[in-house]
């Protein structure tokens, strides 16, 4: 019962890593109704900003992440300028090959500005690991950071989207870019907005997940990439409770079926469960059900 | 107006992405001539100091590129062996040239160097110093009939050909050295394992570990995988292990996943011994790494520079004269495969004046039967199919730096 309460807690520590990341995918999806998989390597692009800023530079955290989410935030509006803007009139399948290349760009520059060599991350997260049951609990201090930044993002962004006007054009573009362009939308401006946010959200990622798995090379974001988008859509892609459910309950599975079914089957299992949810539930647990107009 | 911009904007793009390529491009062009260079004037020097009838022993490893330190390291031990020897009346009564050609760890270049080697009359070879060069090269030399002995190709695939021999352990072998050593030297009865299933050196490792485990009477407690997609969440691989009372944790890994398995046992609280084997070589030199967190880690490697023994003392100190650094494993190696190849040139009573093929068959028989003393072993014997047969030698880290055992 113990290690079975450990292993949850762990599932968990790993789910709020993805449901952090999952946050950022499933925002971009909603509004611009794409798959950015550049959103891992953004990710990795954040994480390798904080660590020079606080390693090499020696700057305070709170200056890295600043830092990091300026300079992610900048790169998501010229990666979506540059890559994505030019087709919005394209199939959404050209827009996802550009996504896979941007993808592969970002990885390539790390690996020739930062070398291939891992570089260990110092952790930015300064709360004390929670011991429970005389220490037999272990729950760390970035794991309970991650849970109440994802908290905090999700309500945040709840309210931007339902409460400002910025937040209501997203819902009208994500509903309909051509009739949103005849309101008087900037439909281009709002979607360069969506993707600001979602690569601050990067940042903000990377940071957390760098400091719960110390390691960072230019392939740091992409398994978690891939794992925080079937999250999302495990979750409903395009709502954002649900890619925070989505990312809990991903980490949780992951975590029990590597302790009590195989260690190395982890992922087919994961994904097997993603495959079952999505027959019974064909829009993930929390998405909506969407009626085509006639 | 718009679209102009954006077309211009698509050109500059373009523009500086050639530019970026070409840049490169020239870059790699002048490392490769500065390496030719430096192989030349090597050259020159070993020929300055050969007369009629020497010894042509022929080198290939990586001395540029991201393994140039590998390369570099076994250039370094095998030259310093080579005018030691000189120095000392050469092999037979012959004098040693050397010729070290750069292979960047790319097979195609390695089969090019091979053959500017061949070329240039090479007898023996020592080398290719990285793996899968390694490989290529034995099926060229195994061709030709030429003696080739890898100072550190450790995949099982470079000792395939009669003709080729290695210094270090293969692969899997260090699985069986690694549970030889920890059942002679008592470390543990209770062991676990986290290995990654995905990776042929790993799981190679981990094989012939079980097996050698149950000759040992090591008890294997836990044995968990990972696989390349799940490496950075090791939590259950650890907890399984400390659930299960193992006083050992191996680890035939490479360093990158076991500085995060580190970090996260010392999260739990767990502190069992690790024990790792050459994979975990350059844990120290992870950037930013708190070192700390690897302090007590063993692992199995066959040269500590800080040894006491005379033979490390004195190869250490000339190594930091001459090179002005401390030598690592594979500048061992690299010494080691010199004076094994001064050994059985003895046996065998070779002489400059025969061809290569000749030489092979007869160092073939030799290496089988000589007995070495070297830098990374006691008494190194080796077997007909190239394997080294010697005592595994393991380090401890304490305080940051390795530490002889």
């Amino acid at each position: 019962m113990m290690s079975f309460i450990s292993y949850f807690i762990n599932g968990l520590s790993l789910g709020s890593v993805y449901a952090i990341i999952a946050l950022g995918y499933t925002m971009v999806y909603g509004i611009a109704k794409m798959l950015n998989f550049a959103h891992g390597d953004v990710i990795m692009i954040g994480g390798y900003v904080v660590f020079t800023v606080v390693s090499t530079m020696g700057l305070g955290p709170v200056a890295g992440i600043l830092l990091a989410v300026i300079l992610c935030t900048v790169l998501g509006v010229v990666i979506e300028g540059v890559a994505y803007r030019p087709l919005r009139m394209a199939s959404p399948l050209a827009v996802l090959i550009t996504a896979i290349g941007v993808s592969y760009l970002l990885q390539n520059i790390a690996l020739l500005v930062f070398g291939s060599n891992p570089k260990s991350f110092t952790s930015v997260v300064t709360v004390p690991a929670l011991k429970l049951l005389q220490g037999k609990l272990i729950i760390s201090g970035e794991t309970i950071v991650t849970i109440i930044s994802c908290i905090i993002i999700m309500i945040g962004l709840t309210m931007f989207i339902k409460k400002t006007r910025a937040g209501q054009a997203m819902l009208a573009v994500s509903e309909d870019k051509g009739a949103a362009q005849l309101m008087g939308i900037n439909v281009d401006g709002t979607i360069a907005l969506t993707f600001a946010i979602g690569s601050a959200l990067a940042a903000v990622a990377g940071a957390l997940l760098c400091s719960a798995y110390p390691t960072l090379t230019p392939y740091t974001g992409s398994m978690p990439g891939i794992k925080a988008f079937v999250a999302a859509v495990f979750g409903g892609i395009g709502s954002i409770p649900g890619a925070f459910i989505g990312g809990l309950l991903l980490g949780v599975i992951e975590n029990l079926s590597k302790a009590y079914i195989s260690s190395q089957l982890s992922d087919a299992i994961v994904f097997g469960v993603l495959i079952v949810v999505l027959l019974v539930k064909p829009t993930g647990i929390l998405g909506k059900k969407i009626n085509e107009k006639v | 107006m718009k679209k102009s911009m954006k077309k211009l904007l698509s050109l500059a793009m373009a523009i500086a992405l050639a530019a970026s390529l070409t840049a490169c491009g020239s870059g790699k062009t002048s490392e490769t001539t500065a390496a030719g260079e430096k192989a030349a004037s090597g050259e020159s020097s070993g020929a300055a100091a050969s007369g009629e009838g020497s010894f042509k022993i022929g080198g290939i490893g990586p001395i540029t590129g991201s393994t140039a330190i590998y390369g570099q390291a076994v250039m370094r031990g095998a030259e310093l062996a080579i005018e030691e020897i000189n120095a000392d009346g050469g092999i037979n009564g012959a004098q040693i040239v050397y010729n070290f050609q750069d292979d960047e760890n790319d097979t195609e270049k390695a089969v090019n160097a091979y053959n500017t080697l061949k070329d240039w009359g090479m007898q023996m070879l020592v080398g290719t110093v990285t793996s899968a060069p390694c490989i290529a090269v034995g099926a060229e030399s195994s061709n030709d009939n030429i003696f080739q002995l890898t100072p550190s190709g450790s995949a099982v695939d470079c000792a395939k050909f009669e003709n080729q021999f290695r210094v270090c352990f293969s692969d899997p072998n260090q699985g069986a050295a690694s549970a030889q050593y920890i059942g002679e030297n008592k470390l543990a009865t209770k062991v676990a394992i986290i290995y990654d299933s995905s990776d042929v050196y790993s799981s190679g490792i981990h094989d012939k570990f079980l097996s050698e485990a149950a000759n040992q009477g090591i008890e294997i407690v836990s044995d968990e995988a990972f696989t390349a997609d799940n490496n950075t969440n090791f939590s259950v691989q650890l907890q399984k292990a400390q659930d299960s009372g193992a006083e050992l944790v191996f680890l035939p890994i490479y360093y990158s996943q076991a500085a995060l398995i580190l970090a996260q046992a010392k999260q739990m609280g767990y502190e069992p011994q690790f024990f790792g084997c050459d994979g975990l070589d350059g844990l120290l030199t992870v950037e930013n790494f708190d070192t700390s967190l690897a302090e007590n880690v063993m692992l199995l490697t066959p040269f500590a520079a800080d040894a006491k023994d005379e033979l490390t003392q004195k190869f250490v100190t000339t190594f930091k004269e001459k090179y002005g650094e401390t030598p690592n494993q594979f500048a061992a190696d690299g010494y080691d495969a010199v004076y094994a190849i001064k050994a059985a040139a003895e046996k065998a009573a070779i002489t400059a004046d025969m061809d290569a093929s000749a030489i092979c068959d007869a160092l073939k028989t030799s290496m089988t039967e000589i007995s070495v003393n070297g830098l990374t072993g006691e008494n190194m014997k080796w077997s007909k199919d190239g394997e080294p047969d010697k005592a595994p030698k393991a380090v401890k880290i304490v305080n940051g730096v390795y530490t002889a055992m």
